[in-house]
C-alpha cells in the first residue's frame, strides 16, 4: 500500500480519535496502591482545641519565618492560610452553633497530581509514600499548584529566588527517628503519626466506638485515589465544610495519563506520523518541481 | 524557486515602529523590576491563580495564533496546494516570532528560571508530564521554524550581507539546507499537532477546578481543531493588513477556497463541542444564562458566525467579510482558550484573577517587539510575495502591521 496524503490524514484522525474516545481498557492505567511501608497522619477534628502549638512547632522545625497577621492588626505570626512560608495551619469553621477546627497541610496523595504533572520530577513519592519536593529540580512553573485538588503547594511570591513550599511530613525528622513537628507538639493527640494501615484501622475504630461523635466517613481513605493524611470530622459537619472537597475516588492523573499514554504509547504514533509526513512531502515536492520545470 | 519573494523595502524607523519601541521600553523596565522583586508585586497571580495572562495569552493563545505556519504548511506540503506557496514565508515568519516570544514569556513567568536548562536533559524527564511534552515540542518547534524561515535570510545574504564571512557562510549553507528541508518540514507539521493538542490535555488534570462547560476528555481534540482555525485566520488577517499597508496585490481570490477548508474545521469543532456536552448531559449548563453560559455562548457565536457566512460564495470573495470572519475566528479561539485556562478555572470560592497593569504591559511589550521584528524583517528580507519592486512600503509609512502571531 502506498502512502498518500490520505493515509496521513487518516493517521492524524485516528490519533485524534484514540486520544479522546475509546481508549482501550488494556491501556488504562492501573490504580496505584500506597507503598508497603506507607506512613501518614490522622487528624481528628473532634480532639483539636485550636491551640496552634502545631503551627508554632512546624515553623520552628522547618525554619520558616513568621507571617504577621493581615486580619488582626499587630498580631504576630497569624497566617490566614497555607503560604510560601506556612506548611501547616489550623483554621476555624463556624456556622450557627456548629464549630470545628481544621488542620490544613499536604495530604500526601497515594497518586498525587503534583507528581504526575511535574516536568522534571521536583515532586516525587518516596518509599514511605511521602510526597517530597526538591528545589534543585524545580523550574517554578507552578503546574503543581494548578493541578492539586487541595490547593496545597504554595509559592513564595515576594522574592526574586522563590521556592514551592508544602509539608513533607517532616521527613528530615523521621530520618532522625523523631515525630513530625506538629504531631510532637499536639497536647491532645488530635494529630497522630503512624503506619497508614494502622491509622486507617484506628480511624474506623473511633467511628465505630462513638458513632454519635463522628461524621461517618474517614476522609482520605479513598478520596482522589486515597491520601496518606486521613481526617475525622465531628457529627453533622461534612468534610466540604472543612475545605476538603468532594472529588470522588478517581485519582486525578488517571484521565490525563491514560489519554496521553494511549496516544504516545512507545512513541509509535508520532514516529509513524512523522515518517508518513516525510514521504508525502517528498513526493509532493518532487511532483511540484517536475511541474515547475515543465512550465519553463 | 521562491524567486518571487521580495523585501518590501522602505524606511525602518516609521511611526509604528517607534511607538512599538516605546511600549517595549516600558515593558523592559517592568521586566527588570519583576526579576528584582519577584512575581508577587508585579502581577496579580496568587496561590490559587498560579497562572495568569503570561501563560494564558502569551503561550496558550499566542502559539495558537502563531499556527499560521502550521495551517499553511499542512495545506502546501501535505494537501499539496502549491498555489498557496507564496503564503508560506509570511506565515512561517509570524509563527517563528509568535513561538519565540511565547518561549521568552515562559522564561519571564518561571519562578526558578535558572533551572530551566535541566528540562531538555533526557534523564530528568517525567514522561507522565504533559507540560514536559509541550515544553520540549515548543522548544524544538522554535528551532524548526527558524530553520524553515532561514532560506529567506540566506537568499538575501548570498547577495548582500553586512559582513563577507556571513555571505560566504550563506553560500555554503544553502545547498545543505535544501537537503535537510524535507525532514524539517515534516517536523514542522508533527510538532504542532503534538503540542497544540497537548496544550488542551494540560487542563485535564484540573478536573474539579475547571468549569464543566470546559472540562472534557475532548480538550486535546478541541485545542487541535481550534489552533488550525486560529492559525488560518491569523494568516488571512496578516495577509490583508500587509497587502494594504505595503500596497501589494489583493489576495482575496486566492484565500477564498481556503475558507472552505476552514468552514469544515469550524463545523467539526462545533459538532465535537456540542455532541460532547450533550453526551455527558451538560447541555443544561449552556442555558443557565449565568456568567459562564454567557461566555460559552459568545465563544460559540464567534465560531458559528464565520462558519455560516463563509458557506456562501459571495461572502468568501468579499475581502471585507473575509477579514471580519478572520477576526471573529481569532477572537473565538482566544476566548475559548482564556475560558479553558482562566475564566472557567475556579480553584476555590471567593478567589479571582484579573491581570495587573504591569503584567498587561509586559504582554503589550512582547506584542510590540513582535511588530518591530516583523516590520524589520519583511522590509529587509524576501518574505512577502508579488510585491511591486521598490517604492512600496513608504506610501503608508505611518500605518503598521501588527503581527497577529500574538
Amino acid at each position: 500500500m502506498s502512502v498518500t496524503r490520505r493515509t496521513v490524514l487518516k493517521g492524524m484522525a485516528a490519533a485524534a480519535a484514540t486520544s479522546v474516545t475509546g481508549v482501550p481498557k488494556a491501556l488504562a492505567r492501573e490504580r496505584k496502591k500506597p507503598p508497603a511501608d506507607a506512613v501518614g497522619m490522622l487528624y481528628d477534628a473532634t480532639r483539636c482545641i485550636g491551640c496552634k502549638a502545631c503551627m508554632v512547632k512546624c515553623k520552628e522545625v522547618n525554619h520558616l519565618p513568621p507571617e504577621p497577621g493581615t486580619k488582626v492588626e499587630g498580631m504576630y505570626d497569624a497566617p490566614d492560610d497555607l503560604s510560601g512560608y506556612t506548611k501547616n495551619v489550623i483554621k476555624l469553621y463556624r456556622e450557627g452553633d456548629k464549630v470545628s477546627y481544621m488542620k490544613a497541610q499536604c495530604m500526601h496523595c497515594v497518586d498525587p497530581a503534583c507528581v504526575s504533572v511535574c516536568m522534571i520530577s521536583a515532586f516525587r513519592k518516596d518509599k514511605q509514600g511521602i510526597v517530597t519536593y526538591d528545589p534543585a529540580q524545580c523550574v517554578g512553573c507552578r503546574y503543581c499548584m494548578m493541578a492539586c485538588p487541595f490547593n496545597i503547594p504554595k509559592y513564595q511570591w515576594d522574592v526574586a529566588f522563590p521556592k514551592i513550599v508544602k509539608c513533607e511530613l517532616c521527613r528530615h525528622r523521621l530520618a532522625e527517628g523523631k515525630l513530625p513537628g506538629c504531631v510532637e507538639a499536639c497536647p491532645r493527640e488530635a494529630v497522630i503519626f503512624g503506619r497508614l494501615e494502622d491509622l486507617k484501622a484506628d480511624a474506623k475504630r473511633r467511628i465505630a466506638a462513638e458513632p454519635g461523635r463522628y461524621y461517618p466517613k474517614v476522609y482520605g481513605e479513598t478520596d482522589g485515589g486515597g491520601t496518606q493524611v486521613l481526617y475525622l470530622s465531628a457529627a453533622g459537619i461534612p468534610f466540604e465544610k472543612l475545605g476538603l472537597p468532594d472529588i470522588g475516588d478517581q485519582p486525578l492523573p488517571e484521565l490525563s495519563e491514560t489519554l496521553q499514554h494511549a496516544v504516545y504509547q512507545g512513541f509509535v504514533a508520532p514516529i509513524v506520523l512523522y515518517g508518513a509526513l516525510g514521504i508525502v512531502i517528498y513526493r509532493n515536492r518532487k511532483r511540484q518541481s517536475g511541474e515547475e520545470e515543465g512550465d519553463k | 524557486m521562491n524567486s518571487h519573494f521580495r523585501p518590501v523595502g522602505g524606511p525602518i524607523l516609521t511611526k509604528t515602529f517607534l511607538v512599538s519601541a516605546a511600549v517595549f521600553a516600558v515593558s523592559a523596565a517592568i521586566l527588570v523590576w519583576r526579576f528584582i522583586v519577584g512575581l508577587g508585586p508585579t502581577t496579580a497571580m496568587s496561590d490559587l491563580y498560579p497562572w495568569g495572562i503570561w501563560i494564558t495569552y502569551d503561550v496558550v493563545v499566542g502559539t495558537a495564533l502563531a499556527c499560521g505556519g502550521y495551517a499553511v504548511a499542512l495545506l502546501c506540503y501535505v494537501l499539496n496546494k502549491g498555489k498557496y506557496h507564496h503564503l508560506i514565508r509570511p506565515a512561517i515568519l509570524t509563527s517563528a516570532l509568535g513561538y519565540t516570544l511565547a518561549g521568552v514569556s515562559v522564561i519571564i513567568d518561571l519562578g526558578r528560571y535558572w533551572n530551566v536548562w535541566k528540562v531538555p536533559l533526557l534523564w530528568n524527564w517525567n514522561r507522565n508530564s504533559i507540560l514536559l511534552e509541550v515544553a520540549i515540542c515548543i522548544m524544538s518547534y522554535v528551532v524548526v521554524l527558524w530553520i524553515e524561515l532561514s532560506p529567506a535570510f540566506i537568499e538575501k545574504w548570498e547577495e548582500d550581507a553586512p559582513w563577507q564571512w556571513l555571505r560566504n557562510l550563506s553560500i555554503r549553507i544553502h545547498p545543505w539546507l535544501n537537503k535537510i528541508l524535507i525532514p524539517i518540514l515534516a517536523l514542522g507539521i508533527l510538532l504542532p499537532t503534538m503540542h497544540q493538542s497537548s496544550l488542551g490535555s494540560m487542563m485535564l488534570i484540573a478536573m474539579h477546578k475547571l468549569h464543566k462547560l470546559w472540562h472534557t476528555p475532548f480538550l486535546p481534540l478541541l485545542f487541535l481543531l481550534s489552533c488550525i482555525v486560529m492559525g488560518y485566520a491569523a494568516v488571512v488577517f496578516e495577509t490583508a493588513l500587509a497587502d494594504s499597508v505595503f500596497k501589494l496585490p489583493r489576495e482575496t481570490k486566492l484565500l477564498a477556497p481556503l475558507s472552505v477548508a476552514m468552514v469544515i474545521v469550524l463545523f467539526a469543532y462545533l459538532a465535537v463541542r456540542i455532541a460532547d456536552l450533550a453526551y455527558r448531559g451538560r447541555l443544561g449548563l449552556i442555558f443557565r444564562f449565568d456568567f459562564y453560559s454567557f461566555m460559552f455562548l459568545l465563544e460559540m457565536a464567534l465560531f458559528l458566525t464565520p462558519a455560516v457566512l463563509l458557506l456562501f460564495r459571495r461572502f468568501r470573495y468579499n475581502p471585507g467579510v473575509e477579514f471580519v470572519c478572520a477576526m471573529m475566528m481569532m477572537a473565538g479561539g482566544l476566548l475559548y482558550r482564556f475560558d479553558a485556562f482562566l475564566v472557567g478555572f475556579k480553584p476555590a470560592p471567593g478567589w479571582n484573577y484579573f491581570p495587573s497593569v504591569p503584567e498587561m504591559f509586559v504582554t503589550f511589550g512582547l506584542v510590540a517587539f513582535e511588530v518591530m521584528a516583523y516590520l524589520f524583517i519583511v522590509k529587509t528580507f524576501p518574505i512577502l510575495g508579488g510585491a511591486p519592486h521598490a517604492a512600496a512600503g513608504t506610501a503608508h509609512g505611518v500605518a503598521g502591521v501588527p503581527a497577529p502571531g500574538r
